[in-house]
């Protein structure tokens, strides 16, 4: 398990998500109004596939934009009456730095 | 005294019913423990087919929320089966391992598809077709099968099949009889009911049996005893229920076909009742609702010691919910020796009636195609009412063509004329409650009476009831719809609060008006932005990250996550330059796909997002809004300057409008058109906004429709003059802004206000005035976004970028 780091947290937007490409997989960061940061794989679980990283976020929610699943940001599950889930990365911060674990 | 212990297994209708019989009773007399093995609070399973057929959703079709349980202090155990009943120790044990007591019992676990014992019928693919889950299965199903086979061909059967055919499946249903729904219908309707649905696009395969379902893990496909086989990736199992008895029995409880009763519930084991589809009662199992209804009334009053009648039995009427198909059936449907009876086939129209009469009785009723009189002969029926001394007409009151309109009808019933049958509610206990409760919705009076609140066959009638008893007071139009499932208000509460309480973001409407979900959904967020925009004229700042994906990114997402690029081309008119700079930015970005699309323009197709803001600053062009909720485009056609047909300027004007109104937020999008001729090239008949050129005028068509909706514009107004086009088209705009729910096009708006309620409303001169001014004031803050992106590092950014992570290894 390593740490990877991938920006700075003030240059995360709040509800927008931030796309990272690493080593071809497609990463998205979600800064919460909360403040804080989770990460999920950019690719929704619906069988016909597309992005996250432009979906509506709500609360601890990303609506898939393109199929309107409602996904669970803290375990990637996607909510009924749908059903999948999406692969989450762990986030670790300190004060300013952003590291998904990997 | 302490309450007694009231433990209940199942939370179904029946169940459900019987316990809010029990609080009105005596609502302080129980503790109630109720056990159900789905995951839901009550739900209504009569509307399964609704949700099934996309006419509404599982939401909706809750009965009884989690907050209804919590307020009346019932505990509720959901995903959670009881597996034995100790009748000894008085105690029920769950899967869970859970041990509660009981004084009293009610056993209320329903029934189950009936699967047949065939090979095959294990496999995946392969559910029936009674609870929420197999209506998911199905749903999910539709999106990556294409064939689907429903099994049984009577009501739940041909229920399913509807629900298929309107997911875009392809639907064979197998019925073993040579008739459809043989147990309801005669041969004539049954007949009429398969020409219809066979219009609809149901196959048919008849007098065929299953012997085997075919395929790998998943179903592929059916094999009948004859031999011959049909493919399918859906197998939707419709031949029957059967009641859920095994917990019963494994108890000792008596149980024949379901679990036996007596005529006040009370099954072999005291204090154990049983009630609904479950139970046995003078050896019938019921299926339907109104008599598990009266089973839950009479259970009610036995618990609470209240002195009741005896329950008796039901004689039970059906209907089947399939667009497009009126039918209602009651009692015995075919003649004998000793009956006789009236008949009505009216091919012209499709109605069908038979009335069966045995010994001056009415003892079967079979509509199709006008059930008017459903309710009436029903009444009859079951009050074995000599018809002896009526004509044929009389029975038939409404005839074979229609007859009397709706409101007459109302007049003309009496009070104790029962309106839900699943219920049990009359005339007068409705035109009572809406009087005495000052009800003003069908919502209202199902609250209130329950009426509606099952089948919801009655609901137009009772909307009639409404209209008949309020005159002038109801509209149908102000029946309360909430804004989505994060608050309970409207869509007019919410622009209400908005302008009394001086809200300003999108933040502060949630927060202030008490939204379940503090940040929202993807129904309610775009639609207060949007609320919040056409309220505050000017100084409100638009909430972008509230739009969806393709307002948000100004280009329209596709499927693969790549975007399309649509510039403006104003009336469809193009340059030689422009032309240029689209083939040039097409070659260099290697852009997939050149298209023209609809709306008279040129789309680039297949654009990563983050080459987006690259694109547009090479082709130097303005954004076409092809991804709006706003104008999109103004189609026209030459016109008088070159066509030797044209009588006036189509391409000038187009143009015109299409500067006027671009970038206006508007409810949903708006198309427009302009002809030069009533040949109309521009197609402005299916337009929101459709002008034509005629000699010396223009003629202004709204509400067209040439999508989802397909309508033909109503003619709105002959003009003189460009000017007075602009200006009316203008008015109508704004009042449309103003008024429209967020994503109603114009065409359900108009037949929503009524054209004649617009045309009235924008007659007044000073009315049109006030409202182009107000839109006027309101186009004056948008900017054109494609070049605000190139203009803007942040915007980049924030919405463009995709970064890349050196990886050290």
């Amino acid at each position: 398990m390593t740490n990877i780091y991938l920006t700075d947290y003030e240059t995360l937007p709040e509800k927008v998500g931030q796309v990272f490409q690493l080593n071809g997989e497609e990463i998205v960061l979600f800064r919460l109004t909360n403040g804080e940061v989770r990460a999920i794989e950019n690719r929704s679980p619906h069988p016909k596939g597309g992005t996250l990283s432009e979906g509506l976020v709500s609360g601890e929610y990303v609506f898939c934009p393109v199929y309107d699943w409602k996904i669970s940001l803290i375990d990637g599950k996607v909510q009924a009456p749908d059903e999948g889930k999406v692969k989450i990365y762990p986030v670790e911060r300190d004060k300013e730095q952003v590291f998904i674990v990997k | 005294m302490s309450k007694k212990k009231l433990v209940m297994i199942g939370n179904g209708m029946a169940g459900v019913r019987t316990v809010e019989e029990i609080l009105k009773l005596a609502p302080e007399a129980f503790q109630i423990t109720i056990f159900g093995h789905e995951s839901h609070p009550n739900y209504n399973r009569i509307q399964l087919s609704t949700v099934l057929q996309g006419d509404t959703t599982v939401e909706d079709i809750i009965m009884n929320s989690w907050e209804w349980y919590k307020e009346n202090e019932i505990e509720l155990f959901t995903g959670e089966a009881i597996v034995a009943i100790d009748t000894n120790k008085k105690e029920v044990i769950s899967d869970k391992g859970r041990i509660v007591a009981y004084d009293e019992l009610i056993i209320a676990t329903g029934s189950s598809s009936f699967i047949l014992p065939i090979p095959g019928a294990d496999k995946q693919g392969v559910t029936g077709f009674r609870d929420i889950q197999d209506c998911e299965t199905m749903i999910k199903s539709s999106k990556l099968y294409k064939k689907a086979a429903v099994i049984g061909g009577g009501l739940l059967g041909l229920e399913a099949a509807r629900g298929l055919l309107n997911l875009g499946m392809e639907v064979d249903v197998i019925h073993l009889m040579p008739d459809l729904m043989e147990r309801q219908l005669d041969s004539t309707a049954s007949k009429m009911l398969k020409d219809e649905l066979e219009a609809q696009g149901m196959n048919f395969i008849m007098e065929k049996q299953t012997a085997e379902i075919i395929g790998e893990d998943r179903v592929t496909g059916l094999r009948f005893t004859d031999g011959t086989e049909i493919e399918a990736d859906l197998v939707v199992m419709a031949v029957g229920i059967r009641s859920n008895t095994s917990v019963a029995k494994e108890s000792g409880i008596y149980v024949n076909r379901g679990i036996v009763v007596n005529d006040f519930m009370e099954t072999s084991v005291p204090n154990i009742f049983a009630v609904g589809e479950c139970a046995e009662h003078r050896e019938l199992v019921y299926g339907l609702v109104a008599p598990l209804y009266e089973q839950g009334k009479v259970l009610a009053a036995t618990l609470c010691g209240v002195e009741t009648k005896p329950y008796e039995g039901s004689i039970v009427g059906t209907g089947l919910k399939v667009s497009g198909v009126d039918l209602f059936s009651a009692g015995e449907i075919e003649d004998d020796k000793h009956t006789k009876s009236i008949k009505v086939h009216n091919e012209f129209d499709g109605v069908y009636k038979k009335i069966v009469i045995r010994d001056n009785r009415i003892s079967g009723i079979v509509l199709y195609g006008d059930t008017k009189d459903s309710s009436r002969l029903f009444k009859m029926l079951v009050n074995k009412e000599d018809v002896s001394g009526m004509t044929s007409v009389s029975i038939l009151e409404s005839g074979c063509c229609g007859g009397a309109a709706g409101s007459n009808d109302i007049a003309s019933m009496a009070d104790d004329e029962i309106v839900c049958g699943c219920n049990g509610v009359s005339k007068g206990t409705i035109v009572q409650a809406i009087q005495t409760k000052e009800l003003t919705s069908v919502d209202e009076v199902g609250a209130c009476t329950n009426a509606g609140r099952s089948c919801g066959r009655c609901k137009s009638q009772i909307a009639d009831i409404l209209a008949y008893t309020l005159g002038d007071k109801f509209k149908e139009a102000d029946k309360k719809i909430a804004l989505c499932g994060c608050t309970t208000l409207s869509r007019d509460e919410v622009v209400a609060e908005i302008k009394e309480k001086g809200l300003t973001s999108v933040k502060e409407v949630m927060n202030v008006l008490g939204w379940q979900q503090e940040e929202g959904c993807t129904k309610c967020r775009p639609a207060v932005n949007y609320y919040l925009g056409m309220i505050h004229q000017d100084q409100y700042k638009d909430d972008r990250d509230s739009r969806l994906v393709n307002e948000k990114m100004h280009a329209n997402i596709q499927k693969d996550g790549t975007y399309s690029v649509i510039p403006r081309m104003y009336g469809g008119v193009t340059s030689a330059e422009d032309l240029k700079k689209i083939a040039e930015v097409a070659e260099k970005y290697d852009v997939p796909l050149v298209k023209l699309t609809g709306g008279q323009r040129i789309g680039l197709y297949g654009i990563k997002k983050e080459d987006l803001p690259a694109v547009w600053e090479d082709l130097g062009m303005d954004s076409g809004y092809a991804y709006g909720k706003t104008l999109r485009t103004v189609k026209t056609c030459v016109g008088a300057k070159f066509c030797r047909y044209g009588t006036q300027d189509s391409m000038g004007l187009g143009i015109e409008l299409e500067k006027k109104f671009e970038r206006l937020d508007t409810p949903h999008k708006v198309k427009m058109g302009v002809s030069a001729c009533p040949r109309n090239c521009a197609e402005a008949g299916i337009k929101d906004f459709g002008v034509v050129g005629i000699d010396g005028g223009w003629e202004i068509y709204v509400a067209g429709n040439g999508g989802t909706d397909l309508r033909a514009g109503d003619l709105f107004a002959t003009v003189k003059t460009k000017e007075e086009v602009i200006e009316l088209i203008g008015a109508f705009m704004q009042y449309y802004r103003e008024t429209a729910n967020y994503l109603e096009r114009t065409s359900k708006w108009v037949e929503r206000v009524g054209l004649d309620h617009v045309k009235e409303f924008l007659a007044d001169e000073k009315t049109r005035k006030a409202l182009n001014e107000r839109l006027d004031k309101t186009l004056l803050k948008y900017n054109e976004p494609w070049s605000e992106a190139i203009e803007k590092k942040e915007i980049q950014e924030k919405y463009y970028q995709k970064r890349e992570v050196p990886v050290l290894v």
